[in-house]
């Protein structure tokens, strides 16, 4: 317990409340000085008032980053003295709770941290779900059901956020035979910084909550309870988590792949990183941006959004879209390449059409730069930028027609193997398709005039974020655990955990896409029943429930195969890849040897090859 | 190459029975307006491409699923093809030419539903938190109703007071958010004679989901006798001094979603008891509240502010309260002991 207690996530969590409190305090104290209010209980003061909380949201997040010790290093280069090159880990779990420069551990890191947010914005759905079951308000009021709403759609984007962190930090190095990141400082950092914005998050439920829904459109944000900005800020802390992690893992990628591992030798996992960084390093800002913008308006009576004074709402919009559409490719890509990656080691064929695949991620993450006003055509935007944009949406379904024409052709003709990792690829595909088919209907306008802010843009996005996320996620978990490992994942519980998710998946959003199409508006605590719903309702609570057992069956599997898991040190799934070619778990700094890649990733039936070959 | 003529033909059945299956669903609800009639057109023609897309992929995955799944006992591994760039050639051009087409059809789509008649009879809407307000500048009136005669266009020209809204009849297909400090605009032209629910779709604050008004669509006959007997009220009302009853009429259509009228704390204080009761400001200032303070109130909110309170984000003006109003609000609050 004494040990735990002293970790640096523990010291980190004291330093923030501290240093809430601190800055907090000297706000109150300058505005005591200027004759200020300085305190009170309303729905934008909570005791210290809107500015001293903010003041003490980003000083908390500061002392967050000291206490953990993430800084040290750097803080002793600036005094001008000397540190290791490499820093051991302590053994055992101690080393999971500190900051540790190893791409491994902070991989887990990271998969830990978004499995736990994963749970938290799930609960807030299951909540408000539940009380959506039956028309009527049963145990929410509108406020408390606005929050968990918002909170549930921020958590999880954040959760996604540090999943992909986690898969890509985790296996890039070693697929590319690194010893770590270019920049392992740099990437704890960009981990331990994302806590404090998760905590900041959270707090918003205990400071008045937020009733905009993640987009946190003004006006309406401009006049949201206290909890908007601490929305706000930790939206913004997590940006530079996303934005520095990109930066390291480009640079990786760049610098410090094997020897003759060129670019399209480069396994497929690898370019769907660089696709997702690319536009994580120059996107993620204009959120931070946006949301900056209404809290100076909150906080200093600036006018950008504020008509009175001659700001322009609809700017917001083009602002935060401008991010948060490519953002939905930034949290895809990866799962679309673990796709291309596993097709081919269970279908023991090569990726269809490699090079393609590889080029149609670049293609996305380009075309998803141009069509961020697709989400404001009823905003009252200029009308004539609606078919431009149009245009461009739809261009969007070409370059994901090639992966999935492509995945299919890798089928053909395999020797097809569907292990529980397996299965959760194809139903990412599946579940994926279903995503990328109802979105044509969103990108013509006239039709989108319907669908627009309605269940049906609910149900399309929560099936491109499971087939192009959650799934392919899960499938990674199940495939790599032996890696981090050494144990195997329990395959039956597996198969519990596979046919629950995927039949609630199916059951929930093709139901949401019914109801949104007969009139179901999206964001609504309760419901009209003269419209009929009530049935429809139940069954997509009952599908939530079904999903969310199914994540804690994952969590069971875990816990026991952890304990008592079969053994797996050797190259379980029969792969190529070059972190299979050496025994499970991985050693520290990766590989003893170094190797050479000597031929094709993927050439599954081709007697004789070899992807890599380890120096002696 | 049998494979092959299997999965076409498979790939066929299924994609038509996607399609009649999902158009025996019912999937929209009635149309009731002109402006839904190429919307459900451009609709049922996405969906039979994306039934043909869907059999076109789900057909070959589930086949090969079936045909090249490893049988026990089998070892080696599946046929060594790389890739063929005709294929992928194909299934780039070929999806980017019917991208296209839907891009196209989607703009001519586009202007089918924003045809503009030049006699279309003007609505002015204004969206506040939370409800809804129509005006007709033609015949003089407003309504919390919106009354609309048959095939006949209307032109809305709509406003919001506070934050964003949006204006939304299922029946009528076509959506328009209300965006504070500009005039947004949308035509409709009802087909068919009903009532209907107009519901704000952009999230606006507690009570959003409440925030519907009644859309009735009638003759011209009927129309023309309505607008008559919302213009005698009018008139009745303004000869009349103030008279609570239809004081209460106001309060439950623009007041009621923040003030109640039992003792019970809203978003606002409770009106019960209000007159001559202490009231206390966020400056600290007390006073005996009587008929001058609650119409100073209403009017410019934001000059006294009751303590423990926001400022009101209501504004009577804009939504088109007259003194007359005001005075039978305030008459209905003197019954409120
Ligand atoms: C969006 C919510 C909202 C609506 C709608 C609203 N009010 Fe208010 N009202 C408030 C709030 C909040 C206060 C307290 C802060 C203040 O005094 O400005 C208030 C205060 C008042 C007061 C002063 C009450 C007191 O106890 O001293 C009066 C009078 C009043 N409102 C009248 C009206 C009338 C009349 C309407 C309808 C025509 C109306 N309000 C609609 C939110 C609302
Ligand atoms: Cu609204």
């Amino acid at each position: 317990m004494k040990k735990f207690l002293s970790t640096g996530l523990m010291r980190g969590l004291a330093f923030q409340i501290l240093g809430t409190l601190a800055g907090a305090g000297f706000v109150t104290l300058i505005r005591f000085l200027m004759g200020l209010k300085i305190w009170g209980w309303d729905k934008t003061t909570y005791g210290f008032t809107e500015p001293a909380w903010v003041f003490g949201g980003l000083v908390g997040v500061l002392s967050f980053l000291y206490g953990t010790r993430v800084l040290d290093d750097w803080l002793k280069w600036a005094a001008g003295k000397e540190t290791h090159e490499r820093h051991e880990d302590p053994p055992g779990w101690v080393k999971f709770f500190g900051p540790s420069l190893d791409h491994k551990v902070i991989g887990i890191q990271y998969t830990v941290t978004s499995l736990i947010l994963l749970s938290v914005g799930g609960l807030f759905a299951l909540i408000f779900r539940t009380e959506l079951a039956a028309s009527g308000l049963q145990f929410l009021d509108p406020d408390l059901y606005n929050t968990l709403m918002s909170l549930h759609g921020i958590v999880m984007i954040v959760s996604i956020l540090l999943g992909i962190a986690g898969v890509m930090n985790y296996l890039v190095p070693m697929m590319i035979g690194a010893a770590d990141m270019t920049f392992p400082r740099l990437n704890a950092f960009s981990f331990w910084i994302a806590v404090p914005a998760a905590v900041l998050l959270l707090s918003s439920l205990a400071l008045g909550g937020f009733d905009t829904g993640w987009t946190g459109y003004p006006p309406l944000s401009a006049r949201a309870p206290l909890g908007m900005q601490m929305f706000f800020l930790g939206v913004f802390v997590a940006g530079w988590s996303s934005i520095l992690g990109a930066l390291n893992l480009l640079a990786t990628v760049l610098r410090l792949r094997a020897r003759g591992m060129t670019a399209f030798r480069m396994p497929i996992f690898v370019w769907a990183a660089v696709a997702t960084s690319i536009i994580s390093l120059t996107a993620t800002q204009l959120i931070g941006l946006s949301f900056q913008l209404v809290m100076f308006q909150r906080l200093f009576g600036m006018g950008f959004f504020d008509p009175a004074k001659g700001g322009n709402p609809i700017i917001f919009q083009h602002l935060f879209w401008f991010y948060s559409h490519p953002a939905v490719y930034v949290f895809v890509l990866p799962g679309l390449g673990i796709i291309s990656e596993l097709l081919p080691v269970f279908a023991r064929k090569p990726l269809f059409g490699y090079k393609w695949v590889a080029m149609s991620s670049l293609g996305i993450a380009l075309v998803g730069f141009l069509v961020w006003a697709h989400h404001m055509f009823t905003s009252g935007m200029n009308e004539y930028l609606r078919v431009p944009f149009m245009y461009s949406t739809l261009l969007v379904a070409v370059p994901t027609g090639v992966k999935f024409f492509s995945w299919v052709a890798t089928l053909w003709g395999g020797k097809i193997e569907t292990p529980t990792p397996m299965m959760f690829v194809l139903a990412g595909l599946v579940v994926f398709l279903l995503g990328g088919l109802s979105g044509p209907p969103n990108a013509t306008v006239s039709t989108d005039l319907h669908l627009h802010d309605t269940y049906f843009i609910v149900g399309h996005f929560h099936d491109t974020m499971f087939g192009g996320y959650v799934f392919p996620f899960f499938a990674a978990l199940y495939y790599w655990f032996p890696k981090a490992t050494g144990k195997k994942l329990n395959e039956k519980l597996g198969h519990w955990h596979f046919w629950l998710m995927t039949s609630g998946m199916l059951v929930l959003t093709l139901w949401m896409m019914r109801v949104g199409l007969l009139g179901m508006r999206r964001r609504i605590a309760d419901y009209d029943p003269a419209l009929g719903f009530d049935l429809s309702h139940l069954v997509m609570t009952v599908a939530a429930f079904a999903i969310a057992l199914s994540v804690l069956i994952f969590f069971v599997n875990v816990y026991t195969s952890l304990r008592k898991g079969q053994a797996a040190t050797g190259n379980v799934w029969n792969s190529r890849s070059p972190e299979w070619q050496v025994p499970s778990p991985m050693p520290a700094h990766n590989y003893e040897k170094e190797f050479r890649v000597v031929g094709e990733p993927y050439d599954y039936g081709l007697p004789g090859s070899a992807y890599v070959k380890f120096e002696d | 190459m049998r494979r092959i003529f299997v999965v076409a033909f498979l790939v066929v059945l299924v994609a038509v029975l996607v399609f009649l299956g999902l158009n025996a669903l019912g999937l929209l609800p009635e149309q009731a307006a002109a402006q839904a009639e190429p919307i459900d057109w451009l609709l049922n023609l996405e969906l039979m491409v994306i039934s043909f897309l869907f059999a076109l992929i789900i057909v070959p995955l589930v086949y090969s699923l079936v045909a090249f799944r490893r049988k026990p006992g089998e070892t080696g591994d599946g046929e060594h093809v790389e890739g063929n760039t005709r294929l992928e050639i194909g299934w780039t051009v070929i999806p980017l030419i019917i991208v296209l087409i839907f891009a196209y059809l989607g703009a001519e789509n586009l202007g089918r539903v924003r045809r503009a008649d030049p006699q279309a009879m003007q609505v002015q809407v204004t969206g506040y938190q939370w409800g809804w307000q129509f005006k007709y500048p033609q015949y003089g009136i407003r309504s919390q109703e919106l009354y609309l005669p048959v095939n006949e266009q209307v032109l809305f020209k709509m406003e919001s007071t506070d934050v964003i809204h949006s204006f939304w009849v299922p029946e009528f297909r076509v959506k328009q958010d209300l965006v504070p400090g500009r005039v947004t605009e949308v035509r409709i032209t009802p087909s068919r004679v009903g009532r209907y629910t107009l519901m704000c779709s952009e999230l606006c604050g507690t009570q959003h989901a409440y925030m519907n008004a009644p859309v009735v669509v009638v003759s011209r006959a009927e129309f023309d006798a309505w607008v008559a007997e919302r213009q005698a009220a009018a008139a009745a009302a303004a000869a009349s001094g103030p008279d609570a009853a239809r004081g209460e009429e106001k309060y439950l259509m623009y007041c009621k979603a923040c003030h109640s009228i039992d003792g019970s704390k809203g978003v606002g204080p409770t009106w019960r008891g209000l007159l001559g009761e202490q009231v206390v400001l966020t400056d600290g200032t007390t006073f005996i509240a009587d008929e001058a303070y609650i119409l100073r109130s209403i009017k410019e909110p934001a000059s006294q502010v009751v303590a423990g309170y926001p400022p009101m984000a209501f504004n009577a003006e804009a939504v088109g309260l007259t003194d007359a109003d005001l005075a039978d609000i305030v008459e209905f609050i003197k019954t409120l002991k």
